[in-house]
């Protein structure tokens, strides 16, 4: 048993109110931006937060946004988002933004105001079990109803939020214990009693590990949204890796930046809707080296046919990720950049080498499959293809300082296999939960810490009108993020599952009664926009980077066009569905124009 | 090579873990949520505050699923912030398990007297007598309770109380 329950050295303790201690908590964490909503549970931090200086408080139109845009703040910066809201409706408002982040492991702090102590239990006005309802949507949570705990609490919420796997935690004060004085404490003095992440790797599984990839003859690395976490010296390692070992390398949706798009090496991403070559180069390899990736059923396809001749290399930072899914033959548990360096030093100490002739013959295998063009689609000259309209989207800003962030449905999947991301931080998309609304307040997140830089929500229209009132926050804020809708008047997804797996009937998909995003767009003092035919859009993508305002560009395209290459459900990576490509002669190799 | 997925046996085992968590509060929803959560089985359940000074909790859960399972239960509990140590003690073999159990039996005439044989044979006490009825307490492996409990069972049994099973290593050393 762990005999180091230290917890607090009673050193230099200063005494102010619990709201006080929340303000100066923020401020030793090194924060500089929070995202909220005020409300009677809060209003002691809310009055501290007002002669507070260094800190900017964005405030939201709704907690859900306040959530997305601490995600998107997070993940483009490496640091923690930050929220603040009221008890009652401000924390269960607040929730799918902590789901969503635990599925995606981004460093949350959210802060909730709760009902007096002396009130809990009693269905007091604006009372809920704010910690029950989160327990299972965060990494940790606390109810702290001692001000002399209270800044210990904040200072493990900011460790536990951002070591290891990182996740979001809440952190619930009832507003009797933010007027209370006690002491408070700095971070130097907090020692977890029981948290220890594992970071450093073992070295014998390293070296095996190395000797793994040196005999291997149709390896792979399949990496993710680890590496990101990790922090941008992994993405660094990684290319080291690839360098060295001249191997192919896919990544999931989370990964998408750690390798750049426009390496030789890159196979494009993997699973359901993932490239011809990525998801054969899985099935067909005979060493899988992942790398903080979870083996999510969008990647694995049917997990009986998954991989069936490879060895599996798994690194992780969470041990619980390890034989989850699928069995490891070598599991380490580590951080990513501890593991990559250790890779990266060993393979050139013990001056090994890829088997060339294997490596040639592997990547002839692969070059078939990359033939198969998986991601053409057939373009018109008439109506915009939203794929299109992604491939228009990346060439006219690719020299530019872009982020992107997205909703969810077949716009997020025609971003992700098209836009190419050469840097990691630079792609905020909800992953595991698939949270339409994300995009456009991650977006305003995203603006809030790069001012500076091009931020591009890639949004469909039945997501965007999920979230869309951030619009008025991005007004506020001066925050000039770019929403670019592919409307195709679809739930898209849903119809095309229904399209392909319910005969066509089309229940209750269709976009019915769509506001005029133009005029919406006016009405909230952004500009609007909208491109109907293919040749229009150019010099609407332009215009929209040139505003310095918000843009809503509503962008019309093709109701009917279906994502593919496609992984049905319950298939295997070697049954992909190329349709686009594959539907016989009638497409020609000019009809299948790739921009 | 083939066997490379996570289902290599599909038996389902019976294992007794303990967790030694920080007697903070909410900790024993955490343990039990999990197990709700991911669709764990609980069979037994035991808690209680072990050492005040330490402010530490032992709870002692007995689960059962496959050899898969069972490692993902073992992972995804030592992930929980106030986990201290979590033993698995049936794939470990070095642990003792107790369990203790109230019974109570009502009957007359020569079903009375077996059920006192019975009793005896087991090394259960009574512990509260009435002219029709008594109550048993009995320690033991679960296995010994299980069958004492059928034996009562046509001699009149009314109703039990088992407290869940509490585990603890032999020898010197601590879990
Ligand atoms: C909050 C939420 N509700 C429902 C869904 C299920 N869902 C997934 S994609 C989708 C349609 C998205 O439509 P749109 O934003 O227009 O994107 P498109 O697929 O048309 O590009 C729906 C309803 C979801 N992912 N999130
Ligand atoms: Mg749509």
């Amino acid at each position: 048993m762990d005999k180091d329950t230290t917890t607090i050295a009673e050193t230099a303790a200063e005494t102010m109110t619990g709201a006080q201690m929340v303000i100066r908590a923020l401020k030793d964490q090194g924060v500089t931006h929070i995202f909220g909503y005020p409300g009677g549970a809060v209003l002691p931090i809310y009055d501290a937060l007002f002669a507070a200086e260094g800190i900017i408080h964005v405030l939201v139109r709704h907690e859900q946004g306040a959530a997305h845009a601490a995600e998107g703040y997070a993940r483009s910066t490496g640091k923690p988002g930050v929220v603040l809201v009221t008890s009652g409706p401000g924390a269960t408002n607040a929730v799918t933004g902590l789901t969503d982040a635990l599925m995606d492991s981004i460093p949350l702090v959210v802060l909730t105001g709760q009902v007096p102590t002396h009130l809990i239990g009693t269905d007091a006005f604006q009372e809920c079990d704010t910690v029950g309802i989160t327990r299972p949507c965060t990494k940790n949570n606390w109810l702290v109803k001692d001000v002399n705990d209270l800044s210990r609490v904040l200072h493990e919420a900011f460790q536990i939020a951002t070591t290891g796997r990182p996740g979001p935690v809440v952190v619930d004060i009832p507003k009797d214990v933010q007027f209370q004085k006690g002491n408070y404490i700095g971070p130097g003095s907090v020692h977890h009693r029981t948290y220890r992440p594992r970071t450093d790797p073992d070295l014998n599984a390293i070296t095996r590990a190395v000797e793994m990839m040196a005999a291997a003859k149709r390896p792979v690395f399949y990496t993710g949204g680890g590496i990101i976490n990790s922090g941008p010296e992994a993405s660094k390692l990684l290319r080291e890796l690839v360098d060295l070992t001249g191997f192919p390398i896919t990544s999931t949706l989370m990964g998408l930046g750690a390798f750049p798009a426009s390496r030789p090496e890159w196979l494009g991403m993997l699973g359901m809707h993932g490239t011809y070559e990525a998801n054969n180069a899985m099935h067909d390899c005979d060493l899988m080296i992942c790398l903080g990736a979870r083996f999510d059923d969008r990647c694995t396809g049917r997990i009986s046919a998954f991989s069936p001749g490879s060895k599996k290399i798994h690194l992780d930072i969470d041990a619980s990720q390890i034989n989850k899914i699928v069995r490891a033959d070598l599991p380490i548990v580590a951080d990513a950049t501890k593991a990559l360096r250790e890779m990266i030093r060993i393979w050139k100490s013990r001056k090994l080498k890829a088997d060339k002739p294997a490596l040639t013959a592997w990547w002839q295998q692969i070059d078939t499959w990359r033939a198969k063009n998986s991601l053409a689609f057939r373009n018109s000259d008439t109506i915009i293809k939203p794929q299109y309209a992604i491939d228009r989207l990346y060439e006219l800003t690719r020299d530019r300082d872009v982020y992107v962030t997205t909703e969810v449905g077949q716009h997020q999947m025609w971003a992700a296999q098209r836009f190419k991301f050469e840097q990691p931080n630079r792609w905020m998309t909800s992953g595991g939960l698939g949270t339409m609304g994300y995009g456009l307040p991650a977006a305003v997140g995203v603006q809030m810490a790069h001012p500076d830089a091009l931020v591009i929500d890639i949004g469909g229209e039945a997501s965007v009108q999920m979230t869309m009132q951030e619009m008025s926050t991005a007004i506020q804020y001066d925050l000039p993020i770019k929403i670019f809708i592919l409307n195709n008047e679809y739930m898209g997804m849903v119809r095309q599952w229904q399209e392909l797996l319910h005969g066509g009937r089309y229940s209750h998909s269709y976009s019915e009664a769509l506001p005029d995003f133009v005029k919406l767009a006016e009405a909230y003092g952004c500009v609007g926009l909208r491109a109907t035919k293919p040749s229009e859009l150019d010099a609407g993508i332009r215009e929209m980077i040139n505003v310095k305002k918000p843009v809503l560009f509503d962008v019309r395209v093709d109701p009917a066009e279906n994502c593919f290459p496609m992984i049905p459900s319950g298939a295997a990576h070697n049954e992909m569905i190329l349709a686009a490509i594959d539907d016989g002669p009638a497409i020609t190799e000019a009809g299948k124009m790739l921009v | 090579m083939h066997d490379t997925k996570v289902k290599q046996s599909d038996v389902v085992e019976r294992h007794t873990l303990t967790v030694l968590v920080d007697n903070e509060a909410g900790v024993l929803a955490r343990v039990v949520g999990l197990f709700s959560g991911r669709g764990y089985n609980i069979e037994s359940l035991t808690v209680a505050e072990v050492d005040a000074m330490a402010r530490t909790s032992r709870i002692s859960i007995v689960t059962s699923g496959t050899p898969a399972v069972i490692e993902q239960i073992e992972a995804q509990l030592r992930r929980l912030v106030p986990v201290h140590k979590v033993t698995n003690w049936t794939s470990q073999k070095g642990g003792i398990e107790r369990e203790m159990a109230l019974i109570k039996v009502a009957g007359t005439g020569e079903k009375r007297v077996e059920a006192l044989r019975m009793a005896d044979a087991f090394r259960a006490r009574p512990v509260d007598t009435t002219h029709t009825s008594f109550v048993f307490e009995i320690t033991g492996a679960p296995s010994k309770i299980d069958s004492f409990i059928e034996l009562m069972r046509p001699l009149g049994l009314v109703e039990v109380s088992r407290t869940g099973v509490a585990a603890i290593s032999r020898g010197p050393e601590q879990m």
